[in-house]
């Protein structure tokens, strides 16, 4: 279904959580919630635990979003994996927490869509990249060294993806990748639980460009990027977070001329200032993001770090009024 | 020959590579491969992997598009040989910008090459030797890494040997691949086996011309794949004969390509240009590859015998930069990450300088800039640079010793700083910098690598006993981290000095937001040549002090010109500020009622002060700086600062004994209420007639949720809930007398005295106000009846309670001295008076509030919106233009 609806109109995906969530100036007690009154270490800032403490503020966000004109939302899923949540000691809720959130976004999705049925909605469960990477050493004296590896993190994925599936969730997005080897081990566990559960599921990949050269983290350029996930077939390829919309545009560009799969783009609105904020308004970010339309490089287009249900709705009302990127490439054409 | 269109085969390593049909030969690199390289096999037996991944290098270097690698050896562990050697690929950029091929008969050992590489690779190899069910698998699992597949022409049966089975047994496979386990033909490669040829045997005859064919064939009829093999074994006849391998290994390469053979393994250092082949050993060599006469084996035989093995020179093209001067050379090292020879080149500079610090100053800083700022411009790469710090590192450690034996005092440390990338950062390459900096400099370095969280660092800094905590990062996130840790540290009461370092770092970001939640210095470190400096003033005791004054002071000032050069967007208006102001729980305080409410005079001796005077800005004053009493045996300026103290000592006991000055107070402590940002002053515990009204001010620029807009009404119960509470205010001087005294040593031409006498007099009032202070909280009011402190402790402000001063950054609101005044009576009583500008005369005199409540704090206003300002005149009961005058310099709008 979503395939074909892409086919015809560029589709929105929805801005941050995080940002959100941080407008709530939450305290500890809110984390906590009845059930975790007594964890023994600090849960302030476990925003994926909100869905299972705060379940009311996540959907009123996801609402936020849908009503601003999200056709995709993401699950408050980002950092529900084991490795993620040990930073709180809550190894344990992973599974529950991708479950639990997937429901809580399909609630909402079903809710909007009923009230906009020409509008389907879609829940795009948010597979984050952890917060180890398995290509490079954390040691620079031991450069042989990992701090996580490719089983365990397809085991962590593995139970992810599950989590979000069995919540019911529409398709997966694997986002911010700063090492594809992590990525390439989400991948595997999709597959995994594809083969499985027997099911198919459009996954969607983003990556993000961290340095001044183009390249990710672990120093691959953004063709090399899309070609170690070129095995898999994905529904979409994009990038977000890190860069604005217009420092992040010439990377969306290099791979909508390339990449066989739709485009997606979820850029931060504009750069942190010197306090780690982002000052980029809608209107500011809706110009930047004209350049994309007018250059009709993507066909998913939303917002990260920074962006709120008022870009996402300034974006919305502008891609209204430009069509989809078409594919440029043929495969069988490349010679 | 002309081929069916196939789809691009596309790897990756950090960059990529696309094989097209316009795409030349593909060179795979075979020297990694330890069945192949008897080198190499010795260097992974024995682990050494540097020189192993100097192979890599080489290889890369000399221009192999992709590495082969192999580990399949009796005596190694291959799964932990792949696994060990490909991660330490990883680390090195130049080797893996290119795709890797795993190479082995083992599947474990595939598949844990699979496990550990970020780019689309490719497996070398499988086939159908052990039945299809297996075949499918493998390709199916490969297909899960994201990796390529090199096939072998082998089967149930065995390898083939003829164009027949190669070509049954290609086929097979390919349709297996594609239709069963799905594999994208582009990613199919085959490999129809290169046997030797020239064995003597009949049946090696054709093994050249069957691979050409089959290559061919596959290239036809099997769409879209590729075609590989291992050139070198076609001349495994000629072992020790080079001049005739290479003359085979290109005409083999030459007729394969002409076929349809896309990519190979070749050793490059093996193989001659085409063209360059004599004539006649070429004619021989295609005789035998092409089969194209009947003793074309016995004829070359016969003729390599008699040639003379001049293998072309294979002096290392890679290494033409050795030929560089000195610098150039160091420069190439480190922006290559190229350790080789770093040692040599160090030791030839530090011959060439006087001391070998100096080497580590000059061309290696030098050559990290470059890498810096080749870095700054992305023309270099993150995991690059990693690898130019680790050059650095080698260089720095082989200069060590002799750093160390230039020393004269021994070796002992000067001091111990951790170095640590916060939490949920990987970036190290700047604190790495930092490390070697430093630790060339003698410094212990504990080094906490990255992602480190809070909790470790604090916890490992008091185990180490560091001297100074380092903190880096490179994203935006890990600046509220270094204010966490900071946050942290000032709350456990640990006052290690802590240095700020990385990209997104900046002064600002420190002056405001990290130095500002902790008393013990926070200091901005933007480049690693600054962090020796940094540390060695805060480490060696008679710099310290004035040092870390000198950074707050320039942090405040930075600060406020920060705050104020804030645009008005930044700011909330003042209903959001009051909205978010400070609430104090007044439900569960209880005040304590001032024991001499009401207001009093009072005259104390010179002597009753002295103890409480902060001598350190008395220096401070002259230009001396440096901690009292410390900085009277500083070794450079101890003489002079002792020089002086024994005069202000001598003229101290002057003014105490012929009663010079005289030190005169006034404070009144009464019942107050909040009202909104106002404070009314009662006139009785009835709270019926007000006395007084104070005008606070709200901060308004902008905070981070949570944080509170402070106000000094926030500091007292408000009056709606029928509240009780108290505050004070005072002036106190010990001016009079010092301006005539003063006058007369100038008339004698005794600056130095009169200077003197008014620094003095200046420290006196200072002191009486805390002297003051500290009645007031013990005894006047006595709400801390208990409080024991010395006298540094109250330099420190650690007593509860705060006096802050009108004209001050809490409240720099200089017309509330108007209301001190007309209050406390100053004037007449101890005679005090205010300037038209509202300064003090004398000018030795101190005034301000006291606030009891425990949560108050010292904190800055800030600028202010026009909406308070507005709101402020109202209440002040004035214009909004003589408003503006007074505090102009505080409007955010004009």
């Amino acid at each position: 279904m979503i395939e074909a609806l892409l086919k015809e109109r560029i589709l929105i995906l929805d801005g941050a959580m995080g940002t959100m969530i941080q407008k709530e100036s939450l305290e500890e007690a809110d984390f906590r919630g009845e059930r975790f009154k007594d964890h023994p270490c600090s849960l302030k800032g476990n925003n994926d635990l909100l869905s299972l403490t705060r379940p009311d503020l996540i959907k009123n966000i996801h609402r936020a979003y849908l009503e601003a004109g999200a056709d995709i939302i993401e699950t408050n899923t980002f950092s529900s994996t084991r490795v993620g949540m040990s930073d709180y000691q809550m190894e344990y809720l992973a599974y529950e927490l991708n479950h639990v959130s997937a429901q809580i976004a399909v609630e909402v999705a079903k809710e909007i869509s009923l009230k906009t049925p020409n509008k389907p909605r879609f829940v795009a469960g948010s597979i984050g990249p952890t917060n180890k990477t398995a290509s490079m050493s954390p040691d620079v004296n031991d450069p042989g060294y990992r701090a996580i590896h490719f089983d365990e993190l397809v085991d962590q994925y593995t139970e992810q993806v599950d989590g979000l599936l069995e919540g019911g969730v529409d398709l997966l997005l694997v986002e911010t990748i700063f090492d594809t080897l992590n990525a390439k081990a989400a991948l595997f566990a999709i597959e995994s639980v594809k083969e499985k559960r027997k099911c198919s599921i459009p996954v969607m990949v983003s990556g993000t460009i961290t340095d001044a050269s183009g390249r990710t983290l672990s120093g691959q350029t953004v063709e090399a990027f899309r070609i170690s996930l070129s095995h898999m077939s994905l529904l979409s390829i994009g990038f977000n977070c890190a860069l604005g919309a217009d420092q992040l545009l010439p990377y969306v560009k290099r791979l909508s001329n390339q990449s066989q799969s739709y485009i997606s783009a979820h850029p931060n609105a504009g750069l942190p200032n010197a306090f780690g904020a982002y000052d980029q308004s809608p209107e500011e970010m809706k110009t930047l993001i004209t350049s994309y339309l007018e250059q009709g490089v993507v066909n998913i287009i939303g917002g990260c770090c920074g962006t709120t249900p008022e870009h996402i709705k300034a974006i919305a009302e502008l891609a209204q009024n430009y069509p989809p990127r078409t594919f440029k490439i043929n495969l069988d054409e490349v010679s | 020959m002309k081929f069916p269109k196939r789809r691009p085969l596309q790897l990756s390593g950090l960059e990529p590579l696309v094989i097209t049909e316009s795409t030349n030969f593909v060179n795979i690199g075979e020297r990694t491969n330890v069945t192949g390289s008897r080198k190499f096999l010795k260097l992974i037996q024995n682990e050494q992997f540097d020189e192993a991944l100097e192979i890599a290098r080489e290889q890369v270097l000399g221009g192999a598009q992709i590495i082969d690698i192999n580990m399949d050896e009796g005596m190694i562990d291959g799964v932990k040989a792949m696994t060990t050697f490909l991660n330490l690929v990883a680390a090195e950029p130049d080797i893996s910008r290119v795709p890797v091929m795993i190479d082995s008969s083992k599947w474990d050992i595939i598949e844990a090459g699979l496990k550990v590489v970020q780019g689309k690779c490719i497996v070398n190899s499988i086939s159908l030797k052990e039945g299809k069910d297996n075949f499918i698998a493998q390709a199916k699992t490969i297909k899960k890494y994201g990796a390529a597949v090199i096939v072998m022409a082998f089967d149930e049966h065995g390898q083939a040997d003829t164009l027949e089975r190669r070509i049954e047994i290609c086929k097979r496979s390919y349709e297996l691949l594609v239709q069963q386990a799905n594999f994208p033909p582009e990613d199919i490669i085959f490999d129809p086996n290169i046997f030797p040829v020239a064995t003597g045997m009949d049946e090696h005859k054709k093994n050249a011309l069957d691979f050409f064919k089959a290559t061919q064939w596959i290239r036809e009829n099997l769409p879209h794949a590729s075609v590989s093999g291992g050139v070198s074994n076609v001349s495994f006849s000629f072992r020790g004969n080079n001049a005739v391998r290479e003359a085979m290994h290109s005409s083999f390469l030459y007729h394969a390509i002409r076929h349809g053979m896309n990519m190979g393994i070749v050793n490059p250092t093996l193989l001659e240009v085409y063209d360059e082949v004599p004539k006649e050993l070429m004619t021989y060599v295609e005789d035998v590859l092409l089969n194209r006469k009947e003793d074309a084996t016995e004829r070359l035989l016969d003729y390599a015998e008699n040639l003379v093995s001049d293998s072309k020179s294979t002096k290392n093209k890679t290494d033409g930069w050795r030929e560089y001067d000195l610098k150039g050379r160091i420069n190439h090292a480190l922006i290559k990450g190229i350790d080789k020879y770093i040692v040599e080149d160090v030791e030839e500079a530090r011959l060439q300088f006087s001391r070998p610090i100096q080497v580590i100053e000059g061309p290696l800083m030098e050559g990290m800039n470059v890498v810096g700022d080749l870095f700054g411009e992305g023309k270099m790469f993150l995991p690059q640079v990693v690898k130019s710090a680790r050059v650095m590192k080698k260089a720095v450690a082989y200069l060590q010793p002799f750093i160390e034996a230039e020393k004269t005092t021994g070796t002992r440390s000067s001091g111990k700083v951790l170095m640590a990338t916060v939490k949920g950062d990987v970036h190290d390459i700047g604190k790495n910098i930092v490390s070697v900096v430093l630790a060339c400099n003698n410094y212990e370095i504990v080094d906490l690598g990255v992602m480190v969280p809070p909790e470790v660092i604090i916890k490992r800094a008091v185990e180490e006993k560091v001297d100074v905590i380092g903190l880096s990062g490179l994203i935006t996130p890990s600046l509220d981290e270094m204010v966490f840790v900071t946050q942290e540290l000032a709350r456990q009461k640990i006052s290690i000095p802590v240095l700020i370092g990385g990209a997104t770092t900046s002064k600002a970001h420190t002056a405001v937001k990290i130095a500002s939640v902790t008393n013990s210095p926070v200091i901005h470190v933007n480049d690693a040549s600054r962090a020796v400096g940094v540390v060695g003033n805060l480490l060696q005791s008679e710099k310290r002090e004035p040092y870390v004054l000198k950074i707050r002071e320039e942090y405040e000032a930075f600060k406020i010109k920060f705050l104020s050069r804030s645009t008005s967007k930044e700011y909330v208006s003042i209903d959001i500020a009051r909205s978010q102001k400070l609430k104090l729980d007044w439900e569960s305080f209880t005040p304590i009622k001032p024991k001499k409410l009401g207001f009093h005079t009072l005259e104390v001796t010179i002597e009753t002060l002295v103890p409480y005077i902060d001598w350190s800005p008395f220096f401070r004053s002259w230009d001396l700086h440096g901690k009292y009493p410390e900085l009277l045996s500083d070794t450079i300026i101890g003489t002079q600062a002792q020089n002086l103290f024994d005069d202000a000592q001598e003229m101290l006991k002057k003014i105490t004994e012929e009663k010079w000055l005289k030190a005169k107070g006034r404070y009144g402590l009464f019942p107050v209420n909040a009202d909104g940002d106002d404070i009314e002053t009662y006139s009785d515990e009835t709270r019926k007639n007000l006395s007084a009204r104070w005008v606070t001010l709200r901060q308004q620029l902008k905070k981070t949720a949570g944080q509170p807009y402070r106000a000094l009404a926030d500091y007292i119960a408000p009056k709606e809930q029928g509240y009780t509470d108290y505050m004070g205010a005072f002036c106190v001087t010990t001016g009079f007398g010092v301006e005539e005294r003063a006058k007369a040593f100038e008339k004698e031409n005794d600056d130095y005295n009169s200077i003197l006498l008014k620094a003095l007099a200046d420290r006196l009032a200072e002191a009486f106000a805390e002297y003051l202070h500290f009645k007031i909280r013990t005894d006047f009011w006595g709400y801390a009846p208990e409080e024991t402190l010395s006298n540094e402790d109250l330099i420190k402000e650690n007593y509860l309670g705060i006096r802050p001063a009108p004209g001050y950054p809490a409240c720099p609101d200089h017309l509330e001295k108007n209301t001190i005044w007309e209050l406390l009576q100053v004037e007449q009583t101890i005679g005090v008076t205010l300037t038209e500008s509202l300064a003090m005369w004398p000018a030795s005199s101190v005034s301000g509030y006291y606030f009891a409540h425990p949560e108050a704090r010292y904190f800055g206003l800030g600028k202010i919106k026009n909406d308070q300002l507005a709101s402020y005149a109202k209440r002040r009961n004035c214009s909004i233009s003589d408003a503006k005058k007074w505090l102009r310099p505080n409007l955010a709008e004009e």
